[in-house]
């Protein structure tokens, strides 16, 4: 009786965790966070975008937001999700790293003045010296502080870093005996406009180096190839509307920026901080460039350093990373985070 | 036939008893670890427990390669010590303005029914605000745990004096005490194990508060390893964690529970067992 009781206890349970199923199937759930470079999706959902193209595949597509960034890609490391939006940082560290094969199906845009670092006291990177430093640890924020750090001439050693939560980085901004923080727009545009403040470095400095894409789990997509083929075609037919100088395209942002809790003027700006991908060859362009691979290996090494990889990596090649044209840097038995640029080039020859 | 309300398990099977639910809890984790590592070698959402014991022995016994302190020894450290100061001072500010406000019918019709607003605000919602008090130092992790667990303490203990028969501090008065002897002799006694009892209750929202604060500005603390690892979804150092602060609060619990029964035998007379 209490055997077979345990036994099904341990069925439900692992029912429970059972990781979602790879097999061909009908139905797909992405996963989005509010950025200035994510804003398309929810637009495209509800603008009707992501039910035409989807209907064209015979698909369905879901479009979910999630309030936690953190949490989201999480969800989809844990199989909840078959896509979700986050940076190529990020999609090394928490779904490759944990071993769920990654697919960047779209790289959307790369951060160029979006992530900054903001400072009461300082006024260059190099008075950072010393100083206590408030941001999300471990975040791309860290990485564009250890890469300013490296350009002046310093080390994370010369500094304190203090974890504070993204949601709270404006209120800790105003407590007095925060001096500096890293943080991103729209945080990063309201940080800037506390008085007596100086924007020390930003992203811009280092550009094509915090990318934002779209992550499929590459089984997934390998099964099903059509919720790749939608998806692209969704992005680009959004992104038209984006960069749309006319009355559209007005109509389009203005949406996307209420929707991130800002208005028309302050979504341009965010947008202006963003080089986007707008056509799909550039982004095809990008990722075939060699700098991208320059990138993830400053990336990787990065989170190889702060233990991102896990207790199992035994170097920063533990997890490989596959690039166009069958490049891979790291371990090639376990390329866990592929780019390729296969459906956003369809979409670039029009063959969706 | 014995009715279900006098059924009394044997000392041994007590002990079975409270087992099973845990064994139970344990194998089902196993059996869905296992699972998910079939599927897939590398999940990090249901670590194996050999995984768990290895990386809680790294950070229990290692010390850090960037801090060079042993990892869990400094978060407990720091993470004990906001607790002991916030929940000191709770209780300190409980016992006090709760008896004030119970023997005292002039000072509680002035802060009887501020008490009672203050004690709804949910203390998260006015993190912000807290912040710019007190910054992001020590200070305001410990003034949230303070401000999060006094105000019930204090209403708590109020009520506890204003439940003391007015015959005994008739009696008390007759014999000649002044409010003050009053507090000492009638009051405070009386007040003493109920204190104890809510303090125990109280520990597990001041957990609450401190992994709260933790989360939002922190540079060491179980809360902050917590929140900081959930950031590459490493379960094999939040689920040790998990597991320890449960055992941290319940030894509180349990060393409360009997400081009270020793303090206060006659509090704990009718106790049944």
């Amino acid at each position: 009786m209490l055997r077979s009781l345990i036994a099904a206890l341990a069925l439900s349970a692992a029912a429970l965790v059972a990781p979602a199923e790879a097999a061909p199937k009908k139905n797909f759930e992405i996963a989005w966070t509010i950025y200035v470079g994510w804003m398309p999706w929810p637009y495209a959902a509800d603008a009707g975008i992501v039910k035409k193209w989807a209907d064209k595949y015979g698909i369905d597509i879901k479009v979910t937001q999630i309030n936690d960034y953190v949490e989201s890609i999480n969800q989809y490391t844990a199989g909840k999700f078959d896509g979700v939006t986050l940076t190529n940082m990020d999609a090394l560290t928490i779904p490759a790293a944990g071993g769920v094969d990654t697919t960047a199906l779209i790289v959307g845009d790369f951060s160029n003045g979006n992530d900054g670092i903001v400072s009461k006291s300082a006024k260059s990177v190099a008075d950072l010296k010393g100083e206590s430093i408030n941001l999300v640890e471990l975040s791309v924020s860290h990485y564009l502080l250890a890469r300013a750090l490296e350009g002046a001439g310093l080390a994370e050693k010369d500094i304190k870093v203090v974890n504070t939560s993204d949601a709270d980085m404006v209120a800790a901004f105003k407590a007095p005996d925060t001096k500096t923080v890293v943080t991103w727009n729209p945080l990063l545009a309201e940080v800037k406009t506390e008085p007596g403040s100086t924007a020390l470095f930003d992203s811009s400095k280092i550009p094509g180096e915090i990318i934002d894409l779209l992550g499929v789990n590459t089984e997934t997509l390998k099964d099903n190839p059509d919720f790749g083929k939608a998806l692209a075609g969704i992005w680009y037919e959004t992104l038209a509307l984006v960069v749309d100088p006319g009355e559209k395209g007005k109509e389009a942002r203005a949406a996307m920026g209420k929707q991130s809790g800002t208005d028309l003027a302050g979504f341009d700006a965010q947008l202006a901080a963003t080089k986007l991908f707008a056509k799909p060859a550039e982004a095809v362009a990008f990722v075939e460039s060699a700098d991208l691979v320059k990138t993830m290996d400053l990336v990787r090494t990065f989170s190889f350093d702060h233990g991102l990889l896990g207790d199992g990596a035994k170097s920063k090649d533990a997890v490989g990373i596959g690039f166009a044209g069958g490049k891979t840097l790291g371990d090639p038995a376990n390329v866990k985070l592929r780019f390729d640029p296969t459906f956003m080039k369809m979409a670039a020859d029009g063959k969706l | 036939m014995r009715r279900a309300m006098n059924v009394r398990p044997a000392a041994g099977a007590r002990i079975l008893l409270a087992i099973i639910p845990f064994l139970l809890i344990a194998v089902v984790y196993v059996l869905g670890s296992a699972e998910r590592r079939a599927a897939n070698p590398n999940d990090k959402l249901l670590p194996p427990v050999s995984e768990m014991v290895q990386t809680t022995t790294r950070m229990a016994t290692e010390p850090d390669r960037r801090t060079g302190e042993i990892t869990m020894v400094a978060d407990t450290v720091s993470s004990l010590q906001r607790l002991a100061l916030g929940l000191g001072i709770a209780t300190l500010t409980g016992l006090t303005l709760g008896i004030a406000l119970g023997i005292l019918p002039a000072f509680n019709a002035a802060g009887g029914s501020l008490v009672a607003v203050i004690s709804m605000v949910p203390p998260m919602a006015i993190l912000p605000i807290l912040f710019i008090i007190f910054g992001l130092g020590e200070l305001s992790k410990v003034a949230l745990i303070v401000i999060g667990v006094a105000p019930p303490i204090v209403r708590d203990i109020a009520m506890t004096v204003q439940a003391i028969p007015v015959e005994q501090l008739v009696k008390a008065q007759t014999l000649g005490a002044s409010t003050w002897q009053t507090v000492l002799r009638v009051a405070l006694p009386q007040a003493l194990p109920r204190l104890i009892e809510v303090v125990r209750l109280q520990i597990g929202p001041a957990f609450l508060f401190l992994i709260a604060a933790e989360a939002i500005a922190a540079d060491s603390g179980l809360g902050y390893r917590i929140f900081l690892v959930r950031r590459y979804l490493a379960m094999d150092v939040i689920l040790p964690y998990v597991a320890w602060i449960t055992l941290l609060a319940f030894l509180m619990d349990w060393a409360l529970a009997k400081l009270a029964r020793s303090a206060f035998p006659w509090a704990y007379a009718e106790e049944r067992r």
